[in-house]
C-alpha cells in the first residue's frame, strides 16, 4: 500500500512549552493513519460547535473570510462535493468548484499543472477527489497547497470516516469499546480503510466481512498482520452477532471487472443487510451507509429507511464535520506560517519585547 | 455594577446577560446572582464563545471552539455583554457580530470588570468595574474563583509580576 513520508503528511514537530493544540503542525488531511486520537477527538468536539452554528437562524460564521477553497473533483460525487462546498461557504470562505469534465483536464492538463494553476489563482486549500490512489499526496508534496483528500481511488476517504465516527458517537454516545462491522467489497473501499484507522484509533473493535475475493488478501492469510487495524470474518451471520454498528458498503459496480462477483442476487443473499440479520445485532445497533445505496443488494429498503438507519444523519453531519476539518486545518496552517516567520526573525530581535496583550 | 445595569435599563424587563468565554461567563453569573438577591428577579444569563468571529484566526493560534448557550431568543431583548478585560475592543466587535447572527436585539450594552485602555476600535463600555491605566507591553489578567481558584487582577510586565491587587466583589 501507499507509504507516506512524515514531511508530506503534516506533523513537522517544533518543540514548544506552551500548551499545544492537537492540530498544531498539521498541513494536510490525506488519510487518518497519521492522526492521533487527540486530533480525531478535536474534530468531533469542533463539529459539535459547528452543529450549533447550523442550528441558528443564520447558519454562517465569518471565520474563513478571505480564504479560497477549491473543490477539484475528477470523479462523480453529489454528497461529498456539495457537503464540502456548503461547509466552506458556512465558514465564510470563497469556494470554487471544478469538475474534471469541462476544465483544462479535458485538454490533457496534468493534475499537478492544474493544482499549480489553481494555487497561482489564489487557492489556499484544495479539496481533491481523484480516481488514482495517492493523487492527493502528489499535490501535497509538489505544491504549497493544503490538501484535503475527498476520496482517492481505492485508498482513503478521511472525512467520510470522521463523519461516520461523529454519527456513531452522536447516536450511541461513545465509540470506545464498540463493535463495528463493515460488510462488503472491502478490497475496493476507501471508506472501509479510513474507517478502520479512525475507529480503531478511538478504541472500537472493527471487523471486515465480505466475499473472500473482495477482501484484502493479506488479512485473510494472516489475521494478525492485516494491513489495517481490523479483523476479518468470512461469515456474516456469525460476524453480525451482537455488534453495535453495521456498515454495509456499496457494491461498486463501476470498479468490478466481472470476475469477483457471481451475481447481485447471490450477493444480496449472502452479504445483504436485511431485517433478520439486523435482529442478530445488539438491540441498540445502528445501520450506516456511505451512499449512494443499492437497495435490495447490500441493504434492504426497509432497513435502509428503518428506525435503526442513520444514513440521513450521516449526510447532515457531513457538513458540520467538514466545517470542523476546514476550520482546524486553516488555523493550524496559519499558526505554522506565523511560527515560521517568528523563527526567521529570531536572530535579529532577541526575546523580551514581545507584546503581552493577551486579551483583545 | 449589577445595580447600575438594572437602574440604567429601568428594571430587569427584557434583560439578558451574556458572558463572553472564558472569564466573562462567571462574572455574568455573579451579576445574575446579585440581581436575583436585590431584585428578587431572575435574569436570563447565557454564555457566548466568539472564536469563529475573531479577526485573528489568521494571526496564528489554533483556538479550540467552546460552547455557546443562549437561554432565550435575543430578538427584542436588551442584551448586556459581560467580559473581564476591555482592551483593543476586537473581542467585543466579534461578539456584536455573533449576537446579531442569533437575532435582532433591541439594544446591546457592555459591562467589563477592567478597562485597561488602548482601544483599536470606536467602542466603549457602558459599565466599568475599574479603569486600570496600563501600558501596551503589560498584560492585565483577571482571575476568578470559579476558574482560577481565587479572585484577583494581575498586571504583569515582561513575565514578571509588578503589581497585584484583589477585588472581592463585582457588584
Amino acid at each position: 500500500m501507499l507509504k507516506t513520508s512524515a514531511a508530506v503528511n503534516g506533523h513537522v514537530t517544533t518543540p514548544s512549552a506552551v500548551e499545544r493544540h492537537p492540530w498544531t503542525g498539521r498541513r494536510h488531511v490525506l488519510d487518518l493513519d497519521d492522526f492521533s486520537r487527540d486530533e480525531i477527538e478535536e474534530v468531533l468536539r469542533t463539529a459539535d460547535r459547528m452543529k450549533d452554528v447550523l442550528a441558528r437562524p443564520i447558519r454562517r460564521v465569518p471565520s474563513l473570510r478571505g480564504r479560497t477553497i477549491v473543490n477539484l473533483f475528477y470523479e462523480a460525487s453529489t454528497r461529498t462535493r456539495v457537503s464540502f462546498e456548503l461547509a466552506a461557504k458556512n465558514l465564510g470562505a470563497d469556494v470554487v468548484n471544478i469538475a474534471a469534465s469541462g476544465s483544462s483536464v479535458e485538454k490533457g492538463e496534468t493534475l499537478l499543472d492544474t493544482a499549480r494553476t489553481l494555487r497561482g489563482l489564489g487557492a489556499d486549500i484544495m479539496v481533491l477527489r481523484h480516481p488514482d490512489s495517492g493523487a492527493p499526496y502528489t499535490v501535497a508534496r509538489h505544491t504549497d497547497l493544503s490538501v484535503v483528500n475527498a476520496g482517492d481511488g481505492l485508498h482513503a476517504h478521511p472525512t467520510q470516516a470522521l463523519l461516520d465516527a461523529y454519527t456513531i458517537r452522536e447516536r450511541i454516545g461513545r465509540i470506545e469499546g464498540l463493535r463495528v462491522l463493515i460488510v462488503g467489497d472491502i478490497l475496493h473501499s476507501r471508506v472501509a480503510r479510513s474507517n478502520a484507522w479512525c475507529l480503531a484509533r478511538l478504541g472500537a473493535d472493527v471487523t471486515f466481512c465480505g466475499p473472500p475475493a473482495l477482501l484484502p488478501p493479506t488479512s485473510v492469510s494472516d489475521h494478525d498482520r492485516a494491513p489495517w487495524p481490523a479483523r476479518v470474518d468470512l461469515h456474516l451471520d456469525h460476524a453480525v452477532e451482537g455488534v453495535d454498528v453495521i456498515m454495509p458498503l456499496r457494491v461498486q459496480l463501476e470498479r468490478q471487472d466481472g470476475s469477483r462477483l457471481a451475481s447481485l442476487r447471490s450477493y444480496a443473499r449472502d452479504y445483504g443487510i436485511n431485517r433478520a440479520r439486523l435482529a442478530r445485532a445488539a438491540s441498540h445497533a445502528i445501520v450506516m451507509h456511505p451512499g449512494p445505496m443499492n437497495e435490495g443488494v447490500e441493504i434492504d429498503a426497509d432497513v435502509a429507511h428503518g428506525d435503526r438507519s442513520v444514513v440521513q444523519q450521516q449526510v447532515t453531519n457531513g457538513v458540520a464535520v467538514r466545517m470542523a476539518v476546514l476550520y482546524l486545518l486553516t488555523a493550524a496552517v496559519r499558526a505554522a506560517a506565523v511560527t515560521d516567520a517568528e523563527e526567521a526573525q529570531k536572530p535579529a530581535a532577541k526575546s523580551g519585547n514581545a507584546t503581552n496583550g493577551r486579551k483583545a | 455594577m449589577a445595580h447600575e445595569i438594572v437602574e440604567q435599563n429601568g428594571g430587569v424587563d427584557s434583560l439578558i446577560l451574556l458572558g463572553l468565554r472564558t472569564r466573562g461567563v462567571p462574572l455574568a453569573h455573579r451579576i445574575e446572582r446579585a440581581i436575583a438577591a436585590f431584585e428578587q428577579a431572575d435574569v436570563p444569563c447565557g454564555e457566548l464563545d466568539i472564536t469563529l468571529y475573531r479577526d485573528d484566526l489568521l494571526a496564528g493560534q489554533v483556538r479550540p471552539l467552546q460552547e455557546s448557550f443562549l437561554p432565550t431568543d435575543v430578538t427584542d431583548m436588551k442584551v448586556v455583554l459581560v467580559d473581564d478585560v476591555l482592551f483593543t475592543g476586537r473581542t467585543i466587535r466579534a461578539a456584536l457580530d455573533a449576537v446579531m447572527d442569533y437575532g435582532r436585539p433591541r439594544s446591546i450594552e457592555l459591562a467589563v470588570l477592567v478597562d485597561r485602555g488602548h482601544r483599536e476600535l470606536p467602542l466603549r463600555a457602558n459599565y466599568v468595574g475599574k479603569n486600570v491605566p496600563s501600558s501596551r507591553d503589560e498584560s492585565v489578567s483577571v482571575r476568578v474563583t470559579e476558574i482560577d481558584g481565587n479572585d484577583e487582577v494581575v498586571i504583569m510586565r515582561s513575565a514578571e509580576v509588578r503589581e497585584s491587587r484583589t477585588w472581592r466583589s463585582v457588584s
